[in-house]
């Protein structure tokens, strides 16, 4: 990974050619991370991958967190390895949640790591995160007619209370 | 054909969309294949997964940070010291737990024997899909091995729950040693005896040689890691790469293929046995004394003897079972080499005693997405050798 | 033997020894019991460790039960064995190779998950495959050793010889194929067949 400092170079030399594109950098239990603006998460990325510098050029892994309580409760992460110094980096973009009946947007990474297909549908099938620009996002593990996003922080785990020969009767 | 053929040549042109599986002898697992077909050459190729989708990341968010060990170790059934060492890991980086030397050494002793395991799984049920069906009596036996030497350490066959937060549950008992030893002395013999029954037979040959070809750079856009990716040539393989474990100090190859088909993909498969079978052997020879586990009460269970004695120790004994230890707040994602590529662990801590996110990277289901490009315009003949070659467990790829 | 070589009542006792008498029914459920085609399906983990891996190998021979016959199409298998989590994008699936099967068909649910959900009490886990189909026998274990998975089958066989209809099917409505249990045109019988059924079912219970 770089260190701290020089996450620190990298994020002076992102302001230099994508400038308020990244907001913060999180140096962590020796993980580097970008905290980016959702709407500009493409030029981070792109940046990140081109540059002749840096050439993080395989992304590992696309996932998201729910923050909640916190706000902005949503992230979504990127992995990213460059396999030549075999060094990794991350970038969250955070986004908020719209309320009620509306979903987050995030421009769709797909174009730049053909990878993140299948991910960017996972996300949007557990946390309603909508991508856009993605090909077909459409559910990929709960069956299609599922209502609800499950690994949203307030979904509840679900399941049904255990019934046994004497309670059977109660839990009809 | 002459130029009024057209009318013709459109009925013969007709595509066919036939749904394989989910219930289906060859899919390695519940996978439903929607396949348009064209003949019998592939023209689309969609899979359709979440048929064994189990909610496993969000039951670990309800389960304390020891609980949620044996809910990962069931995500990818085959390989499950993997799961536990991606978690474990992660949640050591996230409490800065360093784990004592022999703990290391016996995680990378399970590991590899866990990875031969897979290995000969794979074999097994791949062989059997391409018709050469003694293969998987002959692989299932050395995985009996297996079983017995994990039943032997562990308590269970399957699903162990070995590895903690801190190092391993347990220490090796008596006369592991010898067993592992023969073992691992016994399975070059027995790889090469597979080789000699699949590799030069004609019909294992025309089927996997030059099928299911895709090109490197295609596999690194796709996020394809692994076995895949070796048998097309890019030698990336995280145990060298980023050195966990003991592996910085085991002395072993990776082997790499050239072209990319299927056939390179088996052959890197069975090489990485006999290599995984030499880093057994280097881990008995240089396995250190010492505890097994990290001193540290807060997060690790102290010995039972202890528990009649010291007052505090019991104090932590019940402060542990009972809620389990705080992580501070932070995240981490930590990866490890699967047998099917690159296994990340996402942790997120917020500060109590659950996890506020577990979430895993599997390499099955990013592998999967390469799938189509090994189908395409191939006979579905080739589509199931291919889709043997690359050895997806429905899992890992469900969650 | 030749003819002569035993007279009157050498010859008698001779032939009473060899020969077995038995009712139809009794020598119906032994050899539908000896000779069981497994359905090969396999869910998830207890499917390596069950029918159709673990104990159809070398070790666990599952062959010396007359059951290594395992049959990919459900219109050709008798027992399904549920080896692992029923999740709620498979069931209308295995409800549905269920309803293909011919009777007699069997269920064995193999491992915690399918008997009862196992440790997974969460949105996207059935809780016991019960919950859709009418279960046989239940093999516990997470998952259960291949031998406890051929204990299960053995005591599913004594079954079959015993009796092979528990009378519980009308509970889950699964009589016959699919199209008498989803209601079709045909799935209500005439009273001269309603009456034949009956009769036909309280033969195989005597």
């Amino acid at each position: 990974m770089p260190d701290a400092p020089g996450l620190e170079l990298i994020r002076g030399e992102i302001e230099r050619d994508c400038p308020g594109a990244v907001l913060a950098t999180s140096f962590d239990r020796s993980q580097a991370a970008l905290i980016a603006d959702p709407d500009r998460v493409l030029e981070v990325l792109g940046w990140l991958k081109e540059q002749p510098g840096q050439r993080y050029d395989f992304l590992s892994s696309l996932h998201a967190a729910d923050y909640l309580p916190a706000e902005p409760r949503f992230a979504v992460h990127y992995e990213l390895i460059n396999r030549d110094r075999v060094e990794r980096i991350r970038v969250k973009a955070m986004l908020a949640d719209p309320g009620k009946e509306e979903l987050p947007e995030i421009d769709s990474s797909v174009e730049l790591f053909p990878t993140a297909e299948a991910q960017e549908r996972e996300v949007f099938d557990f946390f309603g995160i909508v991508f856009r620009g993605h090909p077909n996002l459409t559910r990929i593990l709960m069956p299609d007619d599922y209502v609800g996003w499950p690994q949203r922080r307030d979904f509840p785990v679900g399941g049904e209370p255990v019934t046994f020969t004497y309670s059977e009767g109660r839990f009809d | 054909m002459t130029e009024a053929a057209p009318q013709t040549l459109d009925r013969d042109r007709e595509v066919m969309t036939v749904n394989v599986g989910p219930h289906h002898p060859a899919t390695h697992g519940v996978l439903r294949l929607v396949v348009d077909l064209e003949g019998e050459i592939v023209r689309e190729c969609r899979p359709v997964i979440g048929y064994v989708h189990t909610g496993i990341e969000k039951s670990c968010e309800d389960k304390s940070y020891w609980k949620v060990i044996p809910f990962v170790e069931r995500m990818d059934y085959v390989s499950y010291f993997f799961q536990m060492e991606a978690y474990c890991g992660a949640v050591e980086r996230l409490v800065d737990l360093e784990i004592p030397p022999r703990a290391k050494y016996l995680r990378t002793l399970f590991l590899e024997l866990n990875r031969i395991h897979s290995h000969l799984v794979w074999l097994g049920t791949t062989a059997l899909d391409l018709g050469a069906i003694s293969m998987l009596w002959y692989c299932f036996r050395e995985r009996d091995k297996i079983l017995d030497l994990f039943e032997m350490a562990c308590g269970q066959r399957m699903h162990t729950r070995y590895f903690q937060v801190g190092g391993v549950i347990e220490d090796i008992p008596l006369g592991f040693e010898q067993k592992c030893r023969a073992f691992a002395e016994e399975m070059p013999i027995r790889v090469g005896q597979y080789q000699d029954l699949l590799d030069r037979n004609e019909v294992f040959l025309q089927r996997t040689k030059g099928t299911g070809t895709v090109s490197r750079e295609r596999l690194l856009e796709l996020g394809v890691s692994g076995p895949l990716l070796r048998a097309a040539g890019e030698p990336w393989d995280l145990r060298k790469a980023f050195d966990y474990l003991a592996y910085p100090e085991m002395d072993f190859k990776i082997p790499v293929g050239t072209v990319g088909d299927n056939y390179d993909r088996y052959r890197v498969r069975v090489a990485e046995m006999v290599e995984s079978a030499s880093i057994v052997r280097q881990c008995l020879d240089a396995l250190p004394e010492g505890p097994h586990i990290a001193d540290d009460r807060k997060y690790v269970l102290p010995p039972r003897s202890e528990l009649s004695t010291s007052m505090e120790s019991l104090i932590h004994h019940f402060k542990l079972v009972t809620e389990g230890y705080r992580v501070p707040p932070g995240e981490v994602y930590y990866s490890i080499e699967s047998p099917r590529g690159e296994l990340g662990c996402f942790v997120l801590a917020d500060g109590s005693a659950k996890p506020a996110r577990v979430h895993f990277r599997d390499p099955s289901f990013v592998n999967l997405q390469a799938f189509r490009d090994m189908a395409l315009d191939t006979y579905v003949a080739d589509m199931i050798a291919s889709l043997g070659m690359l050895d997806p467990i429905l899992g890992g790829v469900d969650r | 033997m030749l003819r002569g070589d035993l007279e009157g009542e050498d010859l008698e006792q001779y032939v009473e020894e060899r020969i077995l008498t038995t009712t139809f029914e009794k020598m119906l459920n032994v050899a539908r019991a000896n000779s069981i085609f497994p359905l090969t399906f396999g869910l998830a983990c207890c499917a390596i460790e069950g029918i159709p891996m673990a104990a159809v190998t070398a070790r666990y021979d599952i062959a010396r039960f007359g059951a290594e016959a395992g049959r990919a199409s459900p219109r050709q298998a008798d027992l399904m064995v549920l080896s692992g989590r029923v999740s709620i994008k498979m069931a209308p699936v295995i409800r549905r190779l269920y309803d293909q099967m011919l009777e007699p068909k069997w269920v064995m649910a193999m491992g915690a998950c399918s008997s009862s959900g196992g440790m997974f009490a969460n949105y996207a886990v059935l809780q016991g495959a019960d919950k859709f189909l009418p279960v046989d026998i239940y093999v516990p274990g997470c998952p259960p050793r291949p031998e406890a998975v051929l204990y299960g089958f053995t005591k599913l066989q004594r079954q079959i010889m015993g009796n092979p209809d528990q009378g519980w099917r009308q509970r889950y409505d699964a009589y016959g194929t699919e199209e008498w249990a989803r209601g079709g045109p045909r799935s209500q019988p005439s009273p001269e067949a309603a009456e034949a059924y009956r009769e036909a079912r309280e033969l195989s219970l005597a």
